[in-house]
């Protein structure tokens, strides 16, 4: 039949995709790769040339002279190209719809200095998993914060796993994590600027964006 | 053509070569092997932290004497800044320091250095061009590579990220005592760890300007920059190595944030650590290895594994807790990095082969050595209103770096 000729493939993708995704979720360090180079970052934009030329004429000179010795070389830097890594992710948050009240009761928290979600965070992950597996076109973004007590590249490296931790969660009961990217602002953003644990521990959370198609241009 | 003589603008006239080198050097050594092997235990701790330091009196010091007399204003300034960083006290002529500078900064800065035990003038020198602060500078430079013989650093710059209330910043440049700041990017966005190409007027940095942590190259001679990392999630924390060709950097695109190392321009990304979730690469001097904070069992530690890929060894640094933000001296004999415990940050040092330290030096985040190995550019102060301050890491003298705006932070020490 001509249905069966259509599903079946799709059905084997679908085995095939949980085949490889759903079995990683372990946080033993063996996580499910995060796909690809982003789809427009490769592309050089107009911020990417002459931003703010440091010795251009509207510029105070960097050194000042008179310069004793000939100006050094340029740096050594081969030309530029792209990244070899193929382009897998397949969608970029800031195409879509991005939705930060549907899913904001959900947000997960964190003990201090841990990225494990813990069993009473459970229901919000389920929460997260339902309203995604209820609509097969959202997509979701997931931003792990810290709190201030965190050196600042470390926080950065903590709230980052904090958020794939969270994908991984969601992975297990049964999200696509393709269907999940994350972002760290490490200790950038709190939610409340205190100094006390009660503001700590309402900073170290992850949030979760439901991000769904822009309505196609007409 | 390295950087420090590019920056160091300053020319000078009418040089007089100093007649021997200061005795004060060799007496140094002698002090330092003698003081080594004095080890005291300092114990300190919170009811739950209790740790150990264990301080070799070394890194007490004294720092020299020295006195500085006729100059005024912004020279003085530079003066008395530049000395303190380098291990000198300025104390009155009447109180007869071994050395004393006099000079005076009408118009341009003029000084001489003289020697009261030997009873020798080390040199007598005028500066002209680049203006009063960095000739002023290249005064202090030639009194401390005088009597210390360490690497100049009037003439160096830092980078940092200043970040304003909510979160965003900017990359900018200053000399290494904060004036003469620009803003390098103009993002509007939350922008991380800046990191110098050696040598060369040029940067790497984070910034979210695309709405993720991208890492980009950004040479300040042309004004021009390129992304080079933008995986999906995490792309931050690059560190360029000692020869320019590769970056070592954060990314998270094998599902936790680990070392990575790329070319110069991006390509060629290969995954170095296998860890649960890693941060702050730095390289040594030789090139040969990548160090940086890790975590193992739960807790934080510093590890270093060969550039080129290999097996983790742990940085012992036992007695400071919670170390991250390594940063290797360049005379490859001491790893610099923040210990944390509780709300509490302290800059500690350790020796690269393990035999000192650690050694708590002063209260601050975000350590970066400069050319002298010597003295760190770091960050203190409240959350959200750090101040970049410089420290001479055997003396223990700190000084508060000049800020224009924001919270200032990740300061790195252009080489």
């Amino acid at each position: 039949m001509k249905l069966n000729n259509l599903l079946l493939p799709v059905a084997l993708a679908l085995i095939a995709a949980f085949a490889t995704t759903g079995c990683k979720h372990g946080f033993n360090g063996q996580l499910t790769d995060v796909p690809g180079q982003r789809l427009h970052a490769p592309a050089p934009g107009p911020n990417d040339f002459n931003t703010k030329p440091l010795t251009a004429e509207n510029n105070p000179p960097i050194v000042a002279n008179p310069i004793p010795s000939p100006l050094p070389p340029a740096p050594v830097v081969p030309p530029f190209v792209s990244n070899p890594i193929p382009t897998s992710a397949g969608w970029e948050p800031a195409d879509m719809n991005q939705n930060r009240e549907k899913l904001a009761a959900y947000t997960v928290h964190f003990k201090f200095d841990s990225a494990i979600v813990q069993d009473s965070e459970q229901a919000n992950v389920a929460n997260v998993g339902q309203a995604l597996s209820s609509n097969p076109a959202a997509k979701l973004l997931i931003e792990g914060n810290c709190d201030e007590r965190g050196t600042e590249e470390y926080n950065r490296s903590l709230g980052e796993r904090r958020a794939l931790a969270l994908r991984e969660a969601l992975a297990k009961i049964g999200i696509d994590p393709m269907r999940i990217r994350t972002i760290s602002y490490g200790k950038d953003q709190p939610l409340d600027p205190g100094h006390d644990e009660a503001a700590w521990a309402k900073n170290r959370r992850g949030q979760f964006v439901y991000c769904t198609p822009k309505a196609p241009v007409q | 053509m390295k950087m420090n003589s590019f920056f160091n603008t300053a020319t000078i006239e009418n040089v007089s070569q100093p007649a021997q080198r200061a005795p004060h050097f060799r007496r140094w050594i002698k002090l330092f092997i003698a003081l080594l092997l004095a080890v005291v235990t300092v114990s300190f701790g919170r009811a739950s932290e209790e740790f150990t330091i264990v301080k070799p009196a070394t890194f007490g010091e004294k720092p020299i004497p020295i006195a500085v007399e006729g100059f005024s204003g912004e020279a003085l300034g530079v003066l008395n800044f530049d000395l303190a960083v380098q291990g000198f006290t300025v104390v009155p002529e009447s109180s007869s320091p071994q050395y004393v500078v006099k000079g005076s900064s009408e118009g341009s800065v003029a000084g001489s250095l003289t020697d009261a035990i030997a009873r020798q003038t080390l040199f007598s020198r005028t500066y002209s061009g680049a203006g009063l602060r960095r000739q002023a500078h290249a005064l202090a430079d030639d009194i401390v590579t005088q009597i210390r013989n360490t690497k100049p650093i009037g003439g160096t710059k830092i980078a940092y990220k200043s970040q304003a209330p909510g979160g965003n910043g900017e990359i900018f440049v200053a000399d290494f005592d904060g004036h003469d700041a620009q803003a390098v990017t103009s993002d509007n966005a939350i922008v991380a760890k800046p990191a110098w190409v050696p040598g060369h007027l040029a940067l790497y940095y984070t910034s979210y300007a695309r709405s993720n942590p991208d890492i980009f190259y950004h040479s300040l001679s042309s004004g021009q920059r390129r992304v080079i990392s933008s995986y999906s999630g995490l792309n931050t924390g690059a560190a360029v190595s000692p020869d320019g060709s590769k970056v070592a950097m954060i990314l998270s695109k094998s599902g936790s944030p680990n070392v990575w190392t790329c070319n110069a321009d991006g390509s060629d990304p290969k995954r170095v650590s296998t860890g649960i979730e890693d941060s702050s690469p730095c390289w040594s001097p030789d090139g040969q290895w990548i160090c940086y904070a890790a975590k193992a069992n739960g807790r934080r530690i510093l590890a270093k594994i060969p550039a080129g890929g290999g097996a983790m060894a742990r940085v012992s640094t036992t007695g400071a807790p919670n170390p991250t933000e390594p940063d290797w001296s360049p005379d490859n004999k001491w790893i610099a990095f923040t210990s944390q415990s509780g709300s509490y940050f302290n800059i500690c040092v350790v020796a690269a082969d393990g035999s000192v330290g650690p050694i708590i030096i002063v209260p601050g985040q975000n350590p970066s050595w400069a050319p002298n190995s010597r003295t760190l550019i770091f960050n203190r102060g409240l959350p959200g209103r750090q101040n970049l301050a410089a420290v001479d890491v055997f003396t223990a003298q700190s000084r508060d770096c000049h800020r224009a705006s924001g919270s200032n932070s990740e300061p790195s020490w252009g080489h």
